[in-house]
């Protein structure tokens, strides 16, 4: 009823290629940020900050990195947890050897590492596609779990063979996962996925990311077109990888607080992919969505018979929260197999033409 | 073909470049070309030209390497024995993009739309060559990467226009009847302002009404743009029409090139597609 682009002329090119064309979606999004930032910090207790929000973002972050890959490059892969932890490793050794530079920095410096090793192992891409190149991927996390353990030079040598972040300051202030104030951690992850979603949106809107979608939809139309295949695929490995990076960097100094090498094992890959197919292949709002309802939803489940007095002991909710979300994976995927995104854009496009059937 | 055909509403999408190569000189040419896949011969010894401005089709029996020969053109197959000139310059083994930059664009027999993307960004797609943006100046998008997506995306909409797809602009090409997917198809080819236009059987499975429309637009490249297409066809009364030259190929071999009534009364020609009893 009030999702009406009604009266809303576009009168040039510029208005008519903004991301949010409609200006109800503009007013939505801003609410949605405000509450992110202003809201919720006022509202959350620790628990919610430390075991949900923050793990949340950082999760929906690695998804719209395999996303760029997966979903709008069309390069399936199964090495994100691996390229999560390259990232990882690499913040804590700039961490160690300049510990004077802002963290946050760091967190940016780390993705170029992940980036360059999603370019070495994004090569194979050239030659071999689908499920063959998830193959190689897989190669790419063992290879890179094998090196967290057997190069301890990555883990300054110490015994634990652990990597922890070593009380990081900003501002004068410590945010790290032991001592930090939770709400300053949640706003920098904020920040930092909100500012790289953005980033993301503009590079798939434009050339580069037009390139990326031509070769995911047809590789030999797209080279005559002009693509090269060999900067499509590579940039999207790399792009994708050092969002999987910056991810990984986080997850080590703002949530886990340390980490090693069984935090970025094949695992991690998968429940990133998941995030992906259920959110919506080709959709960043849906990686926020998959990583809601892979991460989220099961927390959320687990706490409801506690909340409400229901008397199920943990042990029993924790079984059944898995056989639940198992079954909605399944009647979801069989439903709408596009996942939420596509979900969400047909609600919208049936609240755009209601009470009519179709416009 | 004076310069003020190739304008229509204001719009230019001529092949601009200034090559030298006048009207009616030979823009590409085939010699002795061979390709063969193992012991199989796709193509033996092809020799033909192209010259600016003209139709010029490609027929002959199914499996007479016509495909093929546009595969060669442009990149994808690269001949065994032979060579390829275009514009003046002799090309050795030469890809498809690098094809795609030197002026040659393409359509398939198949369609081979993104079909995941709206036929304004497959269109869109077809000016990627054109596009200068980088990663950083992409990033933030305001500023020179708006004013070049705004840029092209008027060119595109000339494009739209012109082939009268205005209504469809928004919808994703999977969805789009295959007549208008053909027609998509095209655009996307001419977004890149091609100097040559390979048609690969651009009215295979139309009805009779798609294929006086397709037929209208080809004419139409061709008149106002200036744009020298190479047409591959298997409706004789299209090639007949719009052709100005007709090369005509059968296992592989050439076995006619001429005008069209010429390449009509051949002999060899006719027994190809008739067949000769033994």
């Amino acid at each position: 009823m009030f999702y009406r682009e009604a009266g809303q002329f576009k009168t040039n090119y510029r208005d008519d290629q903004a991301i949010f064309p409609i200006l109800q979606d503009r007013i939505g999004l801003g609410i949605i940020i405000a509450f992110a930032f202003i809201g919720v910090p006022l509202l959350a207790n620790d628990f919610w900050m430390n075991s949900i929000m923050i793990p949340f973002l950082i999760w929906a972050l690695a998804a719209v990195g395999l996303n760029i890959l997966t979903g709008y490059s069309g390069q399936l892969s199964l090495g994100t947890g691996a390229f999560m932890g390259v990232g990882a490793y690499a913040c804590y050794k700039l961490v160690t050897i300049f510990p004077d530079v802002n963290i946050i920095i760091h967190f940016f410096i780390s993705g170029f590492f992940a980036a360059g090793i999603g370019i070495l192992f994004g090569l194979p891409s050239l030659r071999i596609k689908g499920l063959y190149l998830a193959i190689t991927t897989l190669a790419a996390q063992f290879f890179l779990e094998w090196s967290f353990i057997r190069i301890p030079w990555l883990y300054n040598y110490n015994d634990s063979g652990a990597i922890d972040s070593t009380t990081p300051k900003l501002f004068g202030l410590p945010i790290d996962p032991a001592s930090g104030d939770p709400v300053h951690r949640y706003l920098i992850v904020l920040s930092i996925v909100v500012f790289l979603t953005w980033i993301a949106s503009n590079v798939i809107r434009g050339r580069i990311g037009r390139s990326w979608m031509m070769i995911r939809d047809m590789d030999i139309a797209a080279e005559l077109m002009g693509i090269r295949p060999l900067y499509a695929k590579l940039s999207a490995f790399a792009m994708s990888s050092y969002y999987c990076g910056v991810a990984g960097a986080m997850m080590v100094f703002l949530w886990l607080g340390s980490a090693e090498v069984e935090s970025f094992d094949i695992n991690k890959s998968f429940l990133v992919l998941f995030m992906v197919i259920i959110g919506g292949l080709g959709s960043l709002i849906g990686c926020f969505m998959g990583a809601f309802f892979i991460f989220v939803l099961p927390i959320i489940m687990r706490a409801l018979p506690g909340f409400f007095n229901l008397g199920i002991n943990a042990a029993t909710m924790e079984h059944v929260t898995s056989v639940l979300i198992g079954s909605l994976i399944i009647a979801f995927l069989i439903l709408e197999p596009h996942g939420f995104a596509r979900l969400w854009q047909i609600t919208k496009e049936k609240l755009r033409n209601w009470p009519f059937p179709y416009g | 073909m004076n310069a003020h055909d190739s304008k229509i509403h204001g719009m230019d999408l001529s092949s601009g470049r200034n090559d030298g190569i006048a009207q009616g000189d030979e823009l590409l040419k085939v010699e002795n070309v061979t390709l063969r896949f193992g012991g199989v011969t796709a193509i033996e010894d092809i020799s033909f030209n192209i010259l600016k401005g003209e139709v010029r089709a490609i027929i002959g029996p199914n499996g007479a390497g016509k495909t093929s020969m546009l595969n060669v053109i442009n990149g994808f197959y690269h001949p065994q024995e032979g060579s390829i000139t275009f514009r003046g310059e002799k090309r050795s083994r030469m890809r498809p993009y690098e094809a795609a930059a030197s002026g040659i664009a393409r359509t398939f027999q198949n369609v081979a739309l993104f079909t995941g993307m709206s036929t304004l960004d497959n269109i869109m797609s077809g000016r990627s060559l054109k596009m200068k943006q980088n990663f950083l100046t992409q990033m933030f998008y305001f500023g020179p990467a708006r004013n070049e997506e705004i840029e092209h995306r008027r060119r595109v909409e000339e494009i739209i226009d012109f082939l009268e797809i205005a209504h469809i602009r928004r919808q994703p090409v999977g969805k789009l009847p295959y007549g208008l997917q053909k027609r998509v198809e095209l655009g996307r080819a001419l977004a890149l302002e091609p100097d040559l236009l390979l048609l690969d059987e651009p009215m295979a499975g139309m009805n009779l009404e798609e294929k006086e429309d397709m037929s209208r637009f080809i004419i139409d490249v061709n008149r106002q743009f200036g744009t020298t297409i190479a047409l591959i066809e298997h409706d004789m009364g299209v090639v007949m029409d719009l052709a100005d030259r007709v090369v005509v190929l059968d296992y592989g071999k050439k076995i006619a090139d001429g005008e069209p009534a010429e390449v009509q009364s051949s002999q060899e020609v006719i027994d190809a597609y008739l067949g000769v009893p033994h």
